[in-house]
């Protein structure tokens, strides 16, 4: 069995805003078609840890790779630290699908335009070409009707999908998944999970902070379990679904069903 | 379209086709035509052809006035909305001295300082004299170009701040996410994304800023109403040039509504 490449290292991860420290200390690989769900209660700092993957929320101390780059980290003069290379964020960025909770759609351009607008202005990539990669991945998500409507004229499960159609426009390396299912009505979570599925099926790295147990059951290859800023459980999703060893996580999961 | 208040408010929303005779409509277009054939019989029209010439110049004056000012002042609303929102301070704190400053002094009294007072002071210098400036620094019209910019700017340097605030930060944090540098997602998001949201004010702006042009003919710059006043002079007729003007006014008026209703329709907009 040959060894994956490695897609994302998180290394010794700490976080504080203020007196508070919400991470303490989280470290994380993800290899190449790993899917990583990331469960946790409420302020267990889950949101937090993917926004520092992708320098949204600037870490404290520790480090992120990427696909074997690491971020490079100054300290800021606060206690702090970050980034000393404003290029490279970006560039890094570019190769990170983000799909957030409240979907962050650019309201003032229809759903094509969305769909477009990182390949051509961040990427580089030829209109026409970004235009005919837009459209097919509008197919896949099933939104190729409303490639011409704008995003306040599209229900949220929709605005979620195209969204991931977003993402997958730049041709991740990994996906980032920030809740994507937490701001929608009941019944459209559905059709959102079923493209985040699909994904997943083809092998695709991603790394998703969810509180739909079952899906992160089904779905992940690797369940994390966050509590109080730490790495409490880790594992395959049937063990730890299954047989929780940690009282928090058994805690965590009665509490859910 | 659907926002009852500013439809109510628009001048360009026609009933339908139906409800335009009601009986009541008809009675009230019945008078309206009356007025209008009162106006043009009996009251003194001979002047118009007189003046026809000076009449449409001083449309163009305006129109340039217009133009001019309100673009430049946005382009300069521009930096000193943002410079509001993201700082640095000390940018912050002149931004906003001058918008408090700008819009708490008469656009009246403005335009005097900078024609009387600074106008009066150029001369005094040798070396303005006799730079390439001064062919424009001895003209009125440089004068009510730069009081209006300045009051345009900063009315609508207030308007931008809104905007630029009002824009959902996780609409700049997907841009960022995606590897936009920082002017990227000013220019492709964060500025586009305000002027859509500031399109309706701004409309108000310009529309206001058509009615605050006819000052400028306080400091002889020959506009729409300078002319008017010139035709009241020399003819002695009191109301029917005031009542031409009025009309061209409303006129441009309603021609400005119309294309700012345009531009906003272009991007169909719902709650915010």
């Amino acid at each position: 069995m040959t060894e994956r490449a490695e897609a994302i290292a998180v290394r010794d991860l700490h976080k504080r805003f203020g007196p508070l420290e919400v991470l303490k200390g989280v470290s994380l690989t993800a290899h190449e078609g790993d899917v990583i769900a990331i469960i946790g209660g409420s302020g267990s700092g889950k949101s937090t840890f993917l926004r520092c993957i992708n320098m949204l929320e600037l870490p404290s101390a520790g480090s992120v790779t990427i696909h074997g780059e690491t971020i490079a980290m100054k300290a800021d003069g606060h206690g702090g630290m970050m980034p000393s290379d404003r290029k490279q964020v970006q560039r890094l960025r570019s190769r990170l699908g983000m799909v957030f909770q409240s979907f962050n759609l650019w309201q003032h351009m229809t759903i094509l335009e969305n769909v477009i607008e990182a390949p051509v202005h961040v990427l580089g990539v030829r209109k026409d070409e970004a235009i005919a990669r837009a459209e097919t991945l509008l197919r896949r998500v099933g939104l190729y009707e409303k490639r011409d409507a704008y995003p306040a004229f599209l229900s949220g499960g929709q605005q979620q999908r195209a969204a991931i159609a977003r993402a997958l426009a730049i041709q991740p390396h990994v996906m980032l998944f920030d809740e994507p299912t937490s701001a929608l009505d009941p019944e459209l979570v559905g059709e959102v999970l079923s493209v985040i599925g699909d994904l997943a099926k083809e092998k695709r790295t991603m790394i998703l902070v969810t509180h739909e147990m079952k899906f992160a059951r089904n779905v992940a290859s690797h369940v994390v379990f966050l509590a109080n800023g730490v790495i409490e459980e880790q594992g395959p999703p049937d063990e730890l679904f299954g047989a929780p060893k940690s009282e928090r996580l058994k805690k965590f999961i009665s509490s859910i069903h | 379209m659907s926002d009852p208040t500013i439809s109510a408010l628009a001048l360009t929303e026609l009933p339908t086709k139906a409800s335009m005779f009601k009986p009541h409509r008809i009675v009230l277009m019945a008078i309206a035509a009356l007025l209008v054939f009162c106006v043009i019989w009996f009251m003194r029209w001979d002047w118009v052809p007189k003046y026809s010439d000076r009449l449409v110049h001083g449309v163009g004056v305006t129109l340039l006035m217009l133009f001019s000012t309100s673009i430049l002042g946005f382009f300069l609303a521009v930096p000193i909305g943002l410079v509001q929102v993201t700082g640095p301070w000390p940018l912050k704190v002149a931004a906003r001295v001058f918008c408090t400053v700008i819009r708490g002094t008469p656009l009246l009294l403005q335009l005097w300082l900078l024609y009387y007072g600074l106008g009066s002071l150029f001369p005094q210098f040798p070396g303005i004299r006799s730079s390439f400036l001064w062919p424009y620094l001895r003209e009125a019209w440089p004068y009510g170009v730069a009081a209006l910019t300045l009051s345009f700017a900063a009315y609508e340097g207030e308007v931008m701040r809104g905007a630029f605030a009002g824009v959902p930060p996780g609409e700049l944090e997907a841009a960022r996410a995606y590897g936009m540098s920082p002017f990227t997602v000013f220019r492709r998001i964060w500025l586009p994304r305000a002027v859509h949201r500031a399109l309706p004010t701004l409309n108000g702006e310009t529309v206001l800023q058509l009615k605050a042009t006819p000052l400028v003919a306080t400091i002889t710059v020959i506009d729409l109403y300078a002319v008017i006043s010139k035709v009241r002079q020399e003819t002695y007729i009191t109301y029917e040039p005031l009542l031409l003007l009025a009309l061209i006014y409303l006129c441009l008026t309603a021609i400005l509504v119309v294309a700012f209703r345009y531009f906003e329709s272009r991007i169909p907009t719902r709650g915010a």
